[in-house]
């Protein structure tokens, strides 16, 4: 909890902070059961509303969309990952020629909506002669929108490093290539792996605004099965939970692994720092031993 | 250009329309994450965790799917009949409080607590220490990112089209019924957004620059 706004509480403050926790409780418990309740009163669990999880076909078709949702995602992520890398590298560039038109293209697909784009490749190129499946027309939009973001986040990665450890490897003799895959890319990606995934879970929500563009994923599905109204009378409110769950889940593992690797990599520096400790005794009994040796 | 200059009634009309939707939903979600946030920070557990699960439930559901659940599952509730503008606002602000709260908490997160050890020590009271300590120094670090978050309410916006509310995204619909080029209209639209982050992005950055030296 923040510490920064309130001191240890005393005796009077503990009473009062377990009333208003009972208070809280009341309250949150009382939303919630109004909310029951009218999930009750308009009847949205009955079993004819909940049937169309009994149908197998139904069951097949919610792994297709997860299917769908999970590929868009994944092939978004590695071409939105390897746009990024080239916009950062052209953004980082020394030639004014190359820096400066892959700024303005970063900077202009940051400021887009992504619906506008989705909708350009879908309803806008058609008409030049181009067609793009809905699933193309997601992708590459995530691609071009989620790319220029990670690229804004590459930049700020390696900006953010010590001007030293550039200078030191020039200084050594590296190319440019080198000293950024050597020594640059390496430091900056461990500091920016949690950002990079916090990016990646906007992704994979993002890829639910293919919807708008008849895209068949997850929440395509659920709108499907939740309107119909002929075979289980709109079970809208128990398949959007459903789906709800299913998002949340996929993010959370997304999150989980961020604040994993971020765990990880507090602790692999630690290890780098006591091995540092030891190379600098060594060194350090190197050092006696030339200066023995000198003096001897 | 002849899609702009012929339709240019309908493109200013939507921005319009957009902007409103943004403005509305932006002074609420700020309102509501502000309060959230109060929450999230607030000295008594169960507060904190009922902000908590606020957060991780907003922030890990797609806009969409919030717009889908104000305008097609919750009439079934039977509650109170809101209109599909009310529920565009609705889903906006909710979601983007949850952004909003996590900014404000971070901000205040930023301030180091020996601040208000010292303002308390001095003998401040809470909302003195609050008005004159800890909050104007939270706003240096809650301005930037906040920017970003109204960036992104901005273009989110634009989800508002596939559920038959007008706002700069439905001038592909209004387009595709005249017949005229939709290529040209979304690339306008796009042009139109360019010119409205554009500046916000310019502030966010000078905000970003004179504040982060300042600690």
């Amino acid at each position: 909890m923040s510490m920064v706004l309130f001191d240890v509480p005393g005796p009077k403050a503990r009473v009062r902070h377990k009333i208003l926790a009972v208070a809280g409780i009341a309250v949150a418990l009382a939303a919630v059961a109004y909310v029951v309740m009218r999930f009750i009163a308009t009847e949205q669990f009955t079993a004819r509303r909940l049937d169309w999880i009994n149908y197998k076909q139904i069951q097949l078709s919610l792994l297709e969309a997860i299917g769908n949702t999970l590929s868009a995602f994944a092939i978004g992520a590695v071409l939105a990952l390897v746009f990024g890398a080239l916009f950062a590298a052209a953004r980082l560039s020394d030639h004014a020629w190359v820096r400066t038109p892959a700024a303005v293209i970063v900077e202009i697909f940051r400021a887009i909506p992504l619906v506008i784009m989705m909708f350009f490749f879908y309803y806008g190129l058609p008409s030049t002669g181009i067609k793009m499946s809905a699933f193309t027309a997601v992708v590459v939009s995530l691609m071009l929108y989620n790319g220029s973001v990670l690229a804004e986040i590459f930049r700020a990665g390696i900006n953010s490093l010590p001007k030293g450890q550039s200078e030191a490897a020039y200084a050594l003799g590296m190319r440019k290539t080198q000293v950024m895959t050597f020594v640059l890319l390496p430091q900056a990606l461990r500091a920016m792996l949690p950002t990079i995934i916090s990016q990646l879970v906007v992704l994979l929500k993002d890829t639910a605004l293919g919807f708008l563009i008849t895209f068949e994923e997850l929440l395509r599905w659920g709108t499907l099965i939740g309107g119909d109204a002929v075979n289980f009378g709109r079970p809208m409110i128990s398949v959007m939970i459903v789906v709800a769950l299913i998002y949340i889940g996929m993010c959370l593992l997304l999150t989980w692994l961020a604040t994993y690797l971020e765990k990880r990599n507090r602790r692999n520096k630690k290890v780098i720092k006591t091995d540092n400790d030891d190379a600098g005794q060594v060194q350090l009994g190197n050092a006696s031993a030339a200066v023995g040796g000198v003096t001897v | 250009m002849s899609v702009l200059t012929n339709n240019l009634e309908l493109f200013l009309r939507l921005f319009g329309q957009t902007l409103q939707l943004f403005a509305i939903s932006a002074v609420l979600s700020l309102v509501l994450g502000t309060l959230l946030a109060a929450l999230r920070v607030s000295p008594v557990p169960v507060f904190r965790a009922i902000g908590a699960t606020y957060v991780t439930v907003l922030r890990n559901t797609p806009l969409t799917l919030v717009f889908v659940f104000f305008l097609f599952a919750y009439p079934l509730l039977e509650i109170l009949r809101i209109e599909p503008y009310t529920a565009a606002v609705v889903a906006l602000t909710l979601y983007t409080a949850a952004f909003v709260c996590e900014v404000v908490r971070s901000g205040i997160n930023t301030v180091p607590v020996g601040q208000a050890e010292a303002s308390r020590a001095l003998g401040l009271t809470f909302t003195q220490m609050l008005g004159n300590v800890v909050l104007p120094q939270a706003l240096r670090s809650v301005v930037p990112p906040m920017t970003s978050t109204m960036i992104a309410l901005l273009k989110n916006t634009t989800v508002a089209s596939g559920f038959a509310v007008p706002q700069a995204g439905s001038i592909r619909d209004a387009l595709s019924e005249q017949g005229d080029n939709v290529l040209f209209g979304l690339i306008w639209v796009a042009i139109g957004f360019v010119v409205l982050v554009m500046p916000l992005t310019y502030v966010q950055q000078v905000f970003e620059k004179r504040w982060s030296v300042a600690r």
